[in-house]
């Protein structure tokens, strides 16, 4: 290996090592017994010379380049970046961009040794040092950088290929730290390195303008025009006038891309000249591509529908011309029977978004039959989804009914990896476009047939939903579920779907004497042994509303909640929804029966959540269509629905209002973890909330403590800098957009799910009693992936940590113990960071901790109130808001908030029986606050008034405006 | 999930049929973990496809555009908005580049002379940009630096 430096020599002691080193051992032995080498020779009495120096370092690398741990010589490869010789400065560079290190003494020395490369007017060794900042790219080089590089960019010097370095390499340092480059006059004369003569320097340009623009559009509108006017004169240029920029006869394929793309960054030019030059540009791409070509190498197609591609990208993002766009559709007409599979495919994809523009939709259209086609016949997958995608993008009243069918034909031979997305396509689709709800309801017991394992809750939640909210489909779909349930084995979705239907509207089918209530009873009993639990729970609930429905079954199903296996199950839930399922049959009156089990109420209209998983399921990757919905907030519903309407609000699940049990009483506050003895348990066990009996043992307790916000800055409740052993405040992000609309559905309830999307799912229980509470986080992994280094931090409290790895499916639970020590008007912000296949995720919420969880209820008669009241008459100790319902105004769903808020009921204390009036002390370990409000709604006109009067301004106006986001 | 939603290259890999790393570039931060990572899942990825598939592959949120020539895979991991064919024609481009400097390239010229290969990389592809797209004037600037060794 000596000879591994230089050239020949290098190959031969390469090759004789590859050949001598047979086994890993061998290897091992063979790299160890090297790094000994060089280790003594680095630290030998005689100083290396340059050359020496250089071929050892090059070694270090190679080996490290083999896979092998490298950990000295970091020192000797900084040296060499002071040398005068090309190979020696390069191999230098070279291992400090491989193996950067963060050492802040060495990156002292690189940065000298960077600074004087970057002073030496030497082009090459200018170049280096540049692309050493590109590579390395690091915060640290961007402060000491970041100021000289604009300046080598537009000097009139510069060589050209130091300003195409010099450009990259700002970029770079824009992309890391956008802080560290401030525009200022440079900015201008790098939009005219557009007009520069020299191509490659226009197309390194090119990136970093784009780059810039897209933060600072204005500083740099001046581009569009010259973008146009350089495009315009590559575009119009013989096949062979741009020389070393052609390619394979296409001018400058790469610059012309990347100038379609910067004009993608703004709107139509307003300019009718620019426009018109442009638009005739656009006009040009378009008609070469009918020409013949060129060359038959598929190098001058490709580098020729690179440009077209992106044209046609343009024209679709300017949207504003109805004949470009036509023509456009009409070009990937023609690939979509391309013999070329790469182009199929960008067509189909490009078209996907041609789709949705009002100009080419009907024009995209016309091309179904070849989509179907492509769909049924593409041996590549990624094409077939592409078909797929476009299919749905094409899909509107006309021809819902026929794409529906095919993707649902598709379905049952469908590659496993896009079966779920194109479960939600179909089911998006059957609810958009049904015309008739009986063809909805078909079309989604289908996919259950067909494709259950891949039918999400959501998709099954949402025919509940609409079932339930159209009486004209109800007892189609009773009699539909009823056949499907025949089948010998039918998927255990079905049985849900079935189940819930038939205790909802079993009684519309019931005097057909084939589904007598006795026959509807046993079909779904049949298929009881055989369910997950979160099943057989629901179908609990179904057999209780049975014998609300049908007395007659009364007997039969007693018996079944009566037999051990019920009352003596090993799980609890099942357990208590037998037990208080039989009482509830035995004890209650027939009229208590039927209110408790009365219908479902309509649920309330909202987005389709299966749209908002089709979204998350696209993810960041989704087209730019998607990516608008993204912004919509609607689409950070992440439970698709299920902010807390007045069914729900004291349920801990999202799942609970399909239970229908929504009459019963909501419980006075919120319940005791265990929940015992409460009808409104969580119909899936899944959720984390529902979990009993998970207490701390003793040295999981820590403390955490909320301290007083400093004086000067009433909001900040972290007054104490001192952040948690691992995470500084400035390691932990903004909180989600929806951080504070997850937050409200704690105001006044202590457990629940806090947050869930694909990947995880936070549940949440607490409990406070004075100044203090307990605070239970369940890390739920929906994945069948581990999470690694798992680590949630609630900012400035102590966390203990949890285990730094979630098994796929696993869940990992956290304590905190919070102490209120005074006021505070923010929540804590916990921060979840952890690896799901490679990639970090991380994640800020706010911790559902608001002052009023500190609430101890006060009951005081009338006077005392009015006495108090008066008391706290200065008008900055009031805060009041009138606003409008958001929900419907049921009078018990309000006590049941108010209570939830925590703070005392008082009767008979207001004139008028239908305000509410409540009262409480905030308990602090600084000091109390005592606290009265007043709700008043007003039916009539929808609206409540609500009145805070507390001896603390922020208080009131706090606790005003939590409360009032919550009616 | 992301690596943030911006245009261009996340990184290049070059790997042959079994799997061995013959050059790796990052225009990200990854730690060592994680680029093994993403060496294996590429290859995973990439070496089921046939000569009739695409050479576009979803890749995370993200797409690899690759070319094989001979038993070497070129990957370049893109943002799934990218043009592909610029990607795929730059591949063949630094290809081409390639085999006019070591005359008639093999995959052991890319290892004994990996850092060479770096040099060309960072001619033609910078801060996970193109840089120089013209042959001519890249092989023009390495005999340029061959001269200087």
């Amino acid at each position: 290996m000596d000879a591994m430096a230089t050239g020949e020599g290098r190959r031969e002691g390469v090759r004789d090592r590859s050949r001598v080193c047979k086994s890993k051992e061998a290897e091992i032995k063979r790299i160890n017994k090297e790094l000994a080498n060089i280790r003594s020779k680095f630290k030998g009495d005689k100083a290396l010379d340059g050359y020496s120096k250089k071929k050892y370092v090059c070694k270090l690398l190679f080996i490290f380049l083999l896979g092998h741990d490298i950990d000295f010589g970091h020192m000797e490869a900084v040296n060499l970046l002071s040398s005068n010789k090309y190979t020696e400065k390069q191999i230098g560079y070279l291992f400090i961009s491989v193996l950067v290190n963060s050492n802040s003494e060495l990156i002292r020395l690189i940065n000298n040794a960077i600074k004087n490369d970057l002073a030496s007017r030497n082009p090459t060794f200018m170049c280096l040092a540049l692309h050493c900042i590109a590579n390395v790219g690091s915060r640290e080089m961007g402060e000491a950088f970041a100021a000289d590089i604009p300046r080598i960019l537009v000097a009139g010097d510069s060589m050209d290929s130091v300003k195409q370095s010099a450009a990259l390499c700002l970029l770079r340092l824009y992309k890391a730290s956008p802080d560290l480059v401030p525009m200022g006059e440079w900015t201008a004369r790098v939009v005219h390195l557009l007009n520069d003569q020299h191509m490659g320097v226009v197309t390194a340009a090119v990136s970093l303008i784009t780059c810039l623009c897209k933060k600072n559009p204005d500083d740099f509108k001046t581009c569009v025009s010259l973008a146009v006017s350089r495009l315009s004169r590559i575009v119009s240029s013989a096949s062979t006038d741009l020389q070393d920029y052609t390619y394979y006869f296409v001018p400058a394929p790469w610059l012309s891309v990347k100038l379609l793309r910067l004009l993608q960054c703004y709107p139509p030019p307003e300019d009718a000249a620019v426009k018109g030059r442009l638009v005739e540009c656009l006009e040009t791409v378009l008609n070469k591509a009918q020409e013949p070509p060129k060359s038959k190498k598929v190098q001058h197609s490709n580098a020729k529908n690179a440009i077209l591609f992106e044209t046609i990208s343009l024209i679709i993002h300017y949207d504003s011309e109805p004949n470009l766009l036509v023509r456009a559709c009409n070009q990937l007409g023609q690939f979509l029977q391309h013999r070329e599979t790469n182009l199929r495919y960008l067509a189909l994809e490009s078209m996907c978004t041609l789709a949705s523009s009002e100009f080419s939709h009907e024009a995209v259209k016309t091309h179904i039959d070849t989509v179907i086609n492509a769909l049924k016949t593409e041996r590549d997958v990624s094409v077939r989804q592409r078909a797929a995608d476009l299919l749905y993008a094409m899909c509107d009243r006309s021809n819902a009914k026929q794409i529906v069918s095919e993707m649902l034909r598709y379905l049952e031979t469908a590659d496993y990896a896009i079966r779920e997305e194109i479960v939600l396509k179909v089911a998006i689709l059957a609810e958009k476009y049904a015309v008739d709800y009986s063809w909805y309801v078909d079309t989604i017991l289908n996919l259950i047939r067909i494709a259950g394992d891949y039918v999400s809750e959501e998709v099954w939640y949402r025919v509940l939903q609409i079932v339930t909210n159209r009486d004209d489909v109800q007892g189609y779909a009773a009699k539909t579920v009823f056949e499907a349930l025949q089948a010998p084995a039918c998927h255990e979705n079905m049985v849900k779907v079935g189940g819930y239907i038939l205790g909802e509207f079993g009684n519309l089918i019931a005097g057909d004497p084939r589904s007598s209530p006795p026959v509807q009873f046993s079909l779904l009993h049949s298929k009881f042994h055989l369910c997950s639990v979160a099943t057989r729970a629901l179908l609990l609930s179904t057999y209780i509303k049975f014998i609300n429905l049908f007395p007659e079954t009364k007997a039969t199903i007693q018996g079944v909640l009566r037999a051990g296996s019920q009352l003596r199950n090993a799980d609890v839930e099942l357990q208590q929804r037998a037990v208080e399922y039989l009482t509830l049959s035995s004890v209650a009156s027939t009229d208590v029966l039927a209110t408790v089990l009365e219908e479902m109420p309509p649920f309330p209209e909202r987005e389709s959540s299966i749209l908002a998983k089709l979204k998350r399921k696209k993810g960041p990757g989704a087209g730019s269509a998607l990516d608008d919905s993204r912004r919509d907030p609607s689409s950070h519903d992440i439970n698709g629905g299920v902010e807390p309407t007045p069914s729900t609000v004291s349920t801990p699940s999202p799942s609970a209002d399909l239970l229908g049990l929504r009459a019963a009483p909501p419980p006075a506050a919120p319940p005791a973890p265990s929940g015992a003895g409460n009808l409104l348990v969580d119909v899936f066990s899944d959720s984390p909330a529902a979990q009993p009996g998970l207490g701390p043992s003793p040295e999981e307790a820590f403390l955490s403590e909320l301290e007083p916000p400093a004086p000067e800055s009433p909001m900040a409740l972290l007054a104490d800098p001192a952040p948690a052993a691992d995470a500084g405040p400035e390691d932990i992000g903004p909180p989600i957009p929806e951080a504070d609309e997850l937050l409200n559905k704690f105001v006044c309830r202590n457990n629940g799910v806090l947050f869930e999307n694909q990947l995880l799912q936070i549940g949440v229980k607490s409990e406070f009693r004075q100044n203090l509470g307990r605070m239970y986080l369940f890390y739920g992994n929906k994945t069948s992936v581990q999470f690694q280094n798992f680590s949630p931090t609630v900012l400035a409290v102590q966390t203990k940590r949890v285990a730094s790895q979630v098994d796929g499916g696993a869940q990992v639970q956290q304590v905190l113990n919070i102490e209120c020590l005074r006021d505070f008007l923010t929540p804590p912000l916990l921060s979840v960071r952890f690896r799901y296949g490679g990639a970090p995720q991380s994640l800020t919420l706010k911790l559902p901790v608001t002052i009023n969880k500190f609430f101890q209820p006060t009951e005081m008669a009338a006077q005392d109130f009015f006495q108090r009241w008066k008391q706290l008459s200065l008008p900055q100790q009031e805060a009041q808001k009138i606003f409008k319902a958001n929900h419907p105004m049921d009078a018990e769903v309000t006590k049941a908030k108010l209570l939830g808020f925590g703070s005392a009921l008082l009767d008979n204390v207001d004139p008028n029986p239908e305000n509410f009036v409540g009262a409480g002390i905030i308990q602090t370990k600084a000091l109390q606050v005592g606290c009265l409000l007043r709700l008043e709604p007003n039916a009539q006109a929808q609206m409540y008034r609500l009145t805070l009067r507390t001896s603390k301004e922020p208080v009131s106006r706090h606790l005003c405006e939590l409360l009032a986001q919550q009616f | 999930m992301s690596w943030g939603r911006r245009d261009g290259i996340r990184f290049i890999l070059i790997q042959n049929r079994a799997g061995k790393t013959r050059l790796a570039k990052w225009y990200m931060q990854f730690d060592d973990d994680e680029k093994q990572k993403l060496i294996e899942e590429v290859h995973a990825v990439v070496t089921v496809r046939d000569a009739k598939h695409t050479n576009f592959v979803e890749f995370r949120n993200f797409k690899i555009i690759y070319r094989r020539y001979a038993g070497l895979y070129f990957c370049i991991c893109v943002d799934v908005n990218d043009n592909n064919l610029a990607y795929l024609e730059a591949i063949h481009n630094f290809v081409e580049v390639l085999n006019e400097y070591f005359h008639n390239v093999c995959e052991l010229d890319l290892v004994f002379n990996f850092y060479k290969v770096y040099t060309v990389v960072d001619e033609m592809f910078l801060a996970g940009e193109i840089r120089e797209t013209s042959q001519t004037k890249v092989l023009k600037q390495l005999l340029m630096l061959q001269s200087l060794e």
